[in-house]
């Protein structure tokens, strides 16, 4: 099983100081911290990708080439990669790319987005973001096969004897994951390719993410990639933790309390009881991890979100060394026991490759 | 016998509340009219006020939370509603509004849906029409022709409050009418597929 950070890279004021770090300091932030991934003994960094302030990071293959050159076995990832509004075909390319310098290090997760005017800031509009998502990575996953495209559709201008460059290296795609809150269209999108699924697993209960990775496993089984059980799920999770537990919520309660999303609305120890969040020691964070298993099987990814609403670098360095020294090597290890040994782990391009000897 | 739910909201704040009152008065009104036309009445109470706090955080999360998503299902899955605003600065509440606008898209559609309101004085009844009918005719539901607007003076003697009964009588029934003819109602499941994958493909 794969455990890794997830970063929307916002940049958030430190409600407890008021102090708000640059752009610049949150940029260095970022790739401070997924150093520190690889260092604590994490498998995956995953970024976000937006084009509005309070986030930075609108560039993702800048900063994962640059973090891909000062790591060694990190895996990079992005959550998400929009695929609705990007152009596929510069998917296509910068991530062939981001592959070749990374050795193959590199996935991607595709989401849609959900910031209105994003969409017409690139010619596009949110009212077709499903259909969007649909023809743009229909697009981008023949882009990646077909080394000649000829294709036609309605959101971009046809492609006529085209070939995306450079080829995927050893001519194997990077793996996709497919994420979404509650779109059933795009569980079944996963389901369809064979691809992941990575429920967000932080803004809403647990209810949701049961219902869409249960209709994920259910389309997969049904398009014959495997059985449920097999289907590639990743999730989310939000924590926050000191040794002892009244110590973390009495430090994480301003920054929950001013938090962008959630700020102002329910209190911590509602939010705690109704999503996924937990705020606590690291074994009540190991007990509630270990407890996802239970409503959506056994699976491959699991993602923190750890660097947001203000928290500083130092603080999200030290949440890094309690996941890395105490969390994920229980996790590792408590996984394992009773997981079926047909399922599998999450694709690497190690595998892929492997893969795609067998059936040569 | 058949039986039908009505839900019943209210968005009075004060204890006791008029808003209740009149809420009370029209679906006691709406069940004994629907057992006349053979159907059994459910009949669920929701006070706005005990879920202030709720909608708000719905409003700021994006999600209900567990015990007051079982209230959107209530009102979601009701074969009809009454719904109650006190009238605040010429309009429904903004609790009421709050409420309104964090139910699921396509939750009232075609549902039968008896406004009722109160106020401080005769003066603002006209907010029914120029407020409450069009907030619920934009959620496709069907309003049926009577609102109610109670004014201090219906609480009072026996001519003016004979004349509320009347009203409440008229719209109870019209209500009933229009529940008892239709189907139980259905709630969509937001994670059924819709379209297949192929058709999602070929852009339909």
């Amino acid at each position: 099983m794969q455990f890794g950070i997830f970063t929307v890279g916002d940049v958030t004021p430190d409600p407890t100081n008021g102090t708000t770090p640059s752009e610049h300091d949150r940029i260095k932030a970022m790739v401070r911290i997924a150093q520190k991934v690889e260092e604590v003994g994490l498998d995956v960094f995953a970024m976000g990708e937006h084009h509005n302030p309070p986030f930075v990071p609108s560039s993702p293959t800048t900063m994962l080439g640059y973090i891909a050159a000062r790591t060694e076995k990190l895996l990079l990832s992005t959550a998400t990669t929009l695929i609705t509004t990007n152009d596929p075909v510069k998917i296509a390319e910068d991530y062939a790319m981001l592959q070749h310098l990374a050795d193959g290090r590199v996935d991607l997760m595709m989401g849609r987005g959900n910031t209105g005017p994003v969409y017409p800031w690139f010619g596009q509009d949110i009212r077709n973001g499903i259909a969007l998502a649909i023809e743009n990575y229909s697009l981008l996953h023949k882009l990646w096969r077909e080394d000649v495209v000829d294709w036609k559709g309605r959101f971009r201008t046809p492609l006529q004897s085209f070939t995306a460059t450079p080829r995927p290296l050893d001519g194997v795609p990077p793996f996709v994951w497919h994420g979404s809150i509650r779109s059933p269209e795009i569980a079944e999108q996963a389901a369809f390719y064979g691809d992941g699924f990575f429920a967000n697993h932080i803004f809403w209960p647990k209810e949701h993410t049961q219902r869409m990775i249960g209709l994920y496993r259910e389309r997969y089984a049904h398009y014959g990639h495997g059985t449920a059980e097999q289907a590639i799920v990743g999730l989310g999770g939000q924590v926050f933790m000191r040794k002892n537990s009244q110590d973390a919520v009495r430090e994480f309660r301003p920054y929950f309390d001013e938090a962008p999303v959630y700020g102002h609305g329910p209190s911590l120890e509602d939010f705690t009881r109704e999503t996924p969040l937990t705020v606590g020691s690291p074994q009540q964070v190991i007990d509630r991890t270990l407890g996802f298993r239970d409503y959506v099987g056994d699976y491959q990814r699991q993602l923190f979100l750890m660097d947001h609403a203000g928290l500083p670098l130092k603080t999200v360095l030290e949440q890094l060394d309690l996941l890395g020294e105490e969390v994920v090597p229980v996790l590792r290890k408590e996984f394992e026991v009773n997981r079926p040994a047909d399922v599998p782990d999450a694709p690497t391009h190690e595998s892929l490759v492997a893969a795609s000897k067998v059936s040569a | 016998m058949s039986e039908r739910t009505l839900a019943v909201v209210t968005g009075g704040l004060r204890q006791p509340s008029s808003s209740r009152l009149l809420a009370d008065k029209l679906a006691a009104a709406a069940g004994d009219e629907l057992t006349r036309l053979g159907v059994t009445p459910k009949i669920e109470v929701i006070e706005l006020r005990d879920h202030a706090h709720e909608i708000t955080d719905n409003l700021l999360t994006g999600f209900a939370g567990a015990a007051f998503a079982k209230v959107v299902e209530t009102v979601a899955g009701a074969d009809g509603l009454v719904a109650v605003s006190p009238i605040f600065t010429a309009s429904y509440s903004g609790l009421f509004k709050s409420f309104v606008d964090v139910l699921p898209d396509g939750s009232l559609a075609g549902k039968p849906v008896l406004i009722g309101a109160t106020g401080g004085t005769a003066r603002h009844s006209l907010a029914l029409d120029h407020a409450l009918r069009p907030l619920f005719a934009y959620t496709r539901s069907i309003v049926i022709p009577t609102g109610v607007f109670a004014a201090p003076e219906d609480w009072g003697g026996d001519e003016e409050g004979g004349r509320l009964d009347k009203r409440v009588s008229r719209a109870a029934a019209e209500l009933a009418a229009e529940v008892a003819r239709r189907d139980p109602a259905t709630v969509e499941d937001p994670f059924a597929l819709k379209t297949s994958f192929e058709d999602l493909l070929a852009g339909e």
